[in-house]
């Protein structure tokens, strides 16, 4: 059967499909080439390159942006796993940059201070595939509708607290369990409630699964977190500050990586476990304001 | 007849359900254990992250086990990383099982801004391809038959028991012909 229609349609298709080839895997924040490599060798599938891991954005505060291309570059050369890096909401001249140095995935990430507080990047006008956060299926349509590959619950980034995430996920699986359920005539007030295109709505209903990739990410730090995602329904995870703020980095992403190729298996969850030293120290989410939840950028 | 899937990381699930749509008399199972293993009567290794694979391979010790039942005969298919760790040889770093008499370039076309999908003849089917950060085949043994190329390059190999492809048939879900032919291996083997 041909597969050949038109190159829009193709790239959308293979840039869903690279989301695919993720799946069961860890993805992990690093800052340095040195870094990179250590989590690929740990059997990271992809690395995400940024200059500050989330949970020192939130303690140095300031503006966070794009990383500098040169640290890129340099993870590049280091690993040959795909490499994603991430822009500011809304920036899509950091994502033309990032498209320029072929960077794999472009996270449109709340992690960074968002560049417009009305519109996200209009995503089908990149050829690169775009991973967006999502606390809800209707802000995950609605990026997806923009030209989102990937989808990740934002969770909340830099606090090594799962809470957020896990709520993400169970919201979004309960709300695909919802609309799978509705007679065919109740979608489009459904679509119209949570703000999402009523074709991508059907999509859902018919399929009972969105239509990408849907991983983890957001407060993620031990083996444990990892593979309770995993069992939630998260198609993989990300790791951010969890890994290179603990004691023994190396380790710890050994772990996650075992933990969630084999998440649904107590004794080896266990063993992943075992004698890993101290997990980064964590932020009890409600000493944060609103202004510090990072989760609450985007719409 | 019952034909199992790696099941450590990557296109797990495509895999299963192209198996299953196949023929009602075959099953197909996800393999992350010894004792997975020792059910199937064949077995792919899916894409995915061939580093990812082969540590997770490694640390859960079913390099020894895969690596007996293919030379014992077990019909085995390789999709992308997969038929990375089948080669015999690997540009710039250690083969894996080596039960596959080719050399591969990984990620040889480029980055994902570089995958593709193309088409083409496979075994006499035309069907379509899609190359996802795809290995080149650089060497093809003399044993091995090349099943399908593009632009002059070999992109489904067999040998004996051992199949390749360095595109990814379990991303076209409406297309289980190569799937079929897998299963038709498997069946002729028994």
């Amino acid at each position: 059967m041909a597969v050949k229609d038109n190159k829009s349609n193709d790239r959308k298709l293979l840039n869903r499909n690279l989301a695919q080839m993720l799946k069961g895997g860890v993805i992990m924040d690093v800052t340095n080439a040195e870094q990179a490599q250590i989590a690929q060798a740990a059997g990271a599938v992809a690395v995400m390159a940024l200059e500050r891991v989330p949970a020192d954005i939130r303690k140095e505060g300031g503006v966070a942006r794009m990383s500098d291309p040169k640290m890129i570059a340099e993870i590049q050369n280091a690993v040959t796993i795909p490499v994603m890096a991430k822009v500011r909401i809304g920036h899509f001249v950091e994502a033309q940059i990032l498209e320029a140095i072929k960077v794999d995935f472009i996270d449109e990430s709340e992690v960074l201070t968002p560049a417009d507080d009305a519109y996200h990047i209009d995503k089908t006008k990149f050829a690169t595939p775009f991973v967006c956060g999502a606390r809800d299926l209707g802000e995950a349509l609605r990026r997806i509708a923009e030209g989102a590959s990937m989808i990740r619950t934002k969770g909340e980034a830099g606090t090594g607290n799962v809470v957020e995430a896990v709520k993400h996920m169970r919201k979004m699986r309960t709300q695909i369990a919802e609309v799978s359920a509705l007679p065919t005539d109740q979608l489009a007030t459904y679509a119209k409630e949570i703000g999402a295109p009523l074709e991508l709505v059907r999509q859902v209903a018919k399929n009972k699964a969105l239509p990408v990739v849907n991983f983890a990410a957001g407060g993620v730090a031990t083996p444990a977190d990892a593979a309770l995602m995993m069992q939630l329904g998260a198609d993989g995870v990300f790791v951010g500050s969890g890994i290179f703020k603990s004691s023994d980095p190396k380790s710890r992403a050994e772990a996650i990586v075992k933990a969630v190729a084999y998440y649904a298996d107590p004794t080896i969850l266990a063993g992943a476990s075992y004698g890993l030293g101290e997990a980064m120290r964590g932020v009890d989410l409600d000493t944060l304001t609103d202004e510090q939840r990072l989760a609450k950028r985007g719409w | 007849m019952t034909i199992g899937v790696l099941g450590l990381q990557g296109s797990v699930a495509e895999h299963i359900k192209l198996i299953k749509s196949v023929n009602k008399k075959i099953d197909a199972i996800v393999v992350r254990t010894i004792d997975e293993l020792a059910t199937v009567d064949g077995l792919i290794i899916p894409g995915g992250e061939s580093t990812t694979l082969r540590i997770l391979l490694d640390e859960f010790k079913l390099y020894t086990p895969i690596k007996a039942r293919v030379e014992a005969g077990m019909p085995v298919w390789g999709t992308c990383a997969g038929m990375i760790l089948l080669a015999n040889r690997i540009e710039g770093e250690r083969p894996y099982f080596g039960l596959l008499d080719i050399d591969v370039k990984r990620n040889a076309y480029g980055r994902q801004i570089d995958s593709f999908v193309a088409e083409g003849d496979f075994a006499g089917m035309y069907v379509g391809m899609v190359f996802i950060r795809a290995p080149i085949v650089t060497r093809v043994g003399a044993d091995v038959e090349v099943l399908a190329e593009h632009e002059g390059k070999a992109v489904a190999v067999r040998q004996g028991n051992v199949l390749a492809t360095a595109f990814h048939p379990e991303l076209i879900a409406k297309d289980n012909r190569i799937h079929k032919y897998f299963c038709g291996m498997v069946e002729n083997c028994k």
